[in-house]
């Protein structure tokens, strides 16, 4: 047993003996405190450390804790007999002691946490609407030619939403253009009808599937960097930066990001619904004997320019969407490295959610106009 | 058997690309030393302090830390001299999903065979020494500049390191907390007995902490003098020191 612990009258005394490397701090605590005579009288604790040889901060945590015991109950003690080196650092451990600020907030009850997320929503809706207003309002400065739009951001990012976003817009409109076809095929070729795969392929990619998968392409890849790129400025107090500059965050920010993606998008939509059709031709060319003629006939045949427009101005709106969605996290953006993760997930599940229920609401309202 | 220095450099040249920032330098750092070093902006402080720590290879020398080959040890070796050594980076380097006390004991779980109620133990015993008890559950967003220095510090100290790097520690510390931290280094290095090899342009503080001091001189890439500062303010080898060390005044 390295720790002895001596009772003698009223002091009470440690005696340490040996190594203290590694040492179990729990374990020898417990002891102290078991062996700390629960009413007698104790004027003194003191240490013995003669015997002792080598040790390391272990040791010093545990007298540390032993120190914070013996204050708590009010006992005497003395450093007298330590080292000088042991005894400096357990002064040090007390000695200027900054007082935490006040106790950080207790879990509160449900109905507090209700009416604390209740105020939360609203002040996030308040937050977004004036994120609206002032996004609105640039657009409406930029019109009038008072807005400072930097060519070159806006550039930069019609370059990153348009050309670089034409190969995986592709692809995946492609891939869901043959799926379309496929499980389309599968039910109109129990009637022989096999052929109206074209139709449906058309209907479906230009009115509205060519805008979804856009949307959803978009929002994954650029409404993600959208908001990464200014989380990241938030954190490095860039966006600070520019506001005491006296320059509106919406007018260097997020201006050159939405018109970039209001003008890609639609022209993405186009090459979508494009590519669907192509790729449910290759299913019905290919596995369904239709021929190419036959099929581009009755593609023609389902086309409508109507529903052309329909596909092309959800594009637009999603293009609102997700710039907006992507902006606004970032700008709001906390200011650690974990808030940039957080602002792009919330940018990108955001503007998810939105778009589909603005398709609803869109669906909804030209069903009203028969449109 | 005599001990080696905690460090010894030999014959390092400091580069980038063809841009040579310290040519054939020595010099050797002794155990329980309070090592600065000294040199104007853009002078290679940082790179030298990199250098050191295992962060970046020298265009070519040597490094002996305590007495190891420090950059022809195998990568175990490597590992073992780098849990002697703790750093303290300008802004605390603290991770900020993680409370104080879980950035303590991060370290300590990972290279230590305690319990987790003893880790807790040893983590409020080097909050504690740093000023900050009670401070466990905080985040490092929650607190200010000078105590995520302080923070950072207990961290540097969680594995009680033979050396101690510290990168510009008075930076951005306003001049109160900056002697505090200057107080809390001295106390370390006296009752530790912990090697600190500090990078510093802060002249009081250098005149306070010193016992060592080289000063690399960007003119001519060399180490232009080194000594204790109070003897080279009173016998300057050269006159960049001189102007170093009394904030260009006062020359002829
Ligand atoms: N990764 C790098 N690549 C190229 N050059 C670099 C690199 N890092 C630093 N430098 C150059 O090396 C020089 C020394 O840089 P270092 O950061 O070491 O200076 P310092 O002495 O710490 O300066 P300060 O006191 O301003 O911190 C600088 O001129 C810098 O431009
Ligand atoms: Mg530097």
């Amino acid at each position: 047993m390295p720790i002895t612990f001596q009772k003698q009258d009223s002091d009470f005394l440690l005696v340490f003996r040996g190594d203290f490397i590694n040492f179990e701090i729990s374990s020898a605590l417990n002891d102290f405190i078991k062996s700390l005579p629960e009413n007698a009288k104790i004027k003194t604790i003191s240490f013995n450390t003669e015997k002792l040889s080598d040790w390391d901060s272990s040791f010093v945590s545990f007298l540390y804790q032993v120190l914070l015991v013996i204050k708590e109950k009010n006992l005497g003690y003395s450093l007298e007999n330590l080292p000088d080196n042991l005894k400096h650092l357990l002064e040090l451990s007390f000695e200027r002691a900054l007082i935490p600020p006040s106790a950080k907030p207790q879990q509160s009850d449900w109905l507090e946490k209700i009416g604390d997320w209740a105020l939360r929503v609203l002040s996030a809706l308040k937050k977004g609407m004036s994120f609206i207003d002032e996004t609105y309002f640039s657009f409406i400065r930029l019109l009038f030619k008072k807005a400072v739009l930097r060519k070159e951001d806006f550039l930069f990012a019609l370059d990153d939403c348009g050309p670089k976003a034409i190969g995986i817009v592709s692809l995946i409109s492609f891939m869901v253009g043959l799926i379309l076809a496929f499980v389309g095929a599968l039910q109109l070729k129990t009637f022989g009808a096999q052929i109206y795969v074209a139709s449906l392929v058309t209907i479906g990619m230009v009115r509205i599937m060519g805008a979804i998968m856009v949307g959803i392409i978009m929002a994954g890849r650029t409404g993600a960097s959208f908001a990464a790129t200014i989380g990241t400025m938030q954190v490095n107090e860039e966006v600070d930066a520019l506001r005491t500059m006296g320059i509106p965050v919406s007018d260097f920010l997020v201006l050159p990001r939405i018109s970039a993606l209001v003008i890609a998008m639609p022209i993405l939509t186009c090459l979508a619904d494009f590519m669907g059709i192509l790729g449910g031709a290759s299913v019905g060319i290919l596995l369904l004997d239709i021929t190419p003629s036959e099929f581009w006939l009755y593609a023609w045949k389902a086309f409508n320019l109507t529903n052309f427009w329909v596909g092309v101005f959800h594009g637009v709106v999603f293009g609102i969407i997700i710039s907006l969605c992507g902006c606004y996290y970032g700008i709001n953006c906390g200011r650690n490295a974990d808030s940039v993760g957080v602002a792009t997930t919330k940018a990108v599940v955001s503007a998810i959610v939105w778009m589909i229920v603005i398709t609803g609401i869109i669906t909804v309202i030209l069903k009203e106009f028969n449109i | 058997m005599i001990t080696p220095p905690a460090i010894q450099v030999e014959n390092l040249t400091l580069a980038y690309g063809n841009r040579v920032l310290l040519k054939n330098a020595d010099f050797s750092v002794k155990k329980g030393d309070i090592f600065i070093i000294m040199g104007a902006s853009g002078s290679g402080k940082s790179s030298l302090l990199r250098i050191l720590t295992g962060l970046t290879k020298p265009a070519s020398g040597k490094i002996l830390i305590n007495g190891t080959d420090f950059l022809n040890a195998s990568e175990e070796q490597q590992l073992n001299i780098m849990k002697k050594c703790g750093i303290l980076y300008q802004s605390g380097a603290l991770f900020s999903s993680m409370t104080l006390a879980e950035n303590i004991a991060l370290p300590l779980q990972q290279y230590s065979t305690y319990s987790k109620e003893d880790i807790s133990y040893l983590v409020s015993l080097k909050l504690a020494l740093v000023g900050l008890a009670g401070f466990e559950e905080f985040y490092p967003s929650e607190i200010s500049g000078g105590m995520k220095k302080r923070a950072g510090l207990a961290r540097a100290l969680a594995l009680d390191p033979e050396i101690l790097y510290f990168d510009e520690p008075s930076a951005g510390l306003d001049p109160v907390s900056s002697r505090l931290l200057d107080n809390l280094m001295m106390d370390i290095n006296q009752s530790l007995g912990t090697t600190l090899v500090v990078v510093t342009h802060e002249l009081d503080s250098i005149f306070t902490i010193a016992k060592n001091a080289i000063f690399i001189d960007a003119t001519t890439q060399t180490i232009s003098a080194r000594g204790n500062p109070h003897e080279l303010l009173k016998n300057p080898p050269n006159e960049n020191i001189y102007k170093f060390l009394t904030r260009g005044k006062n020359h002829a």
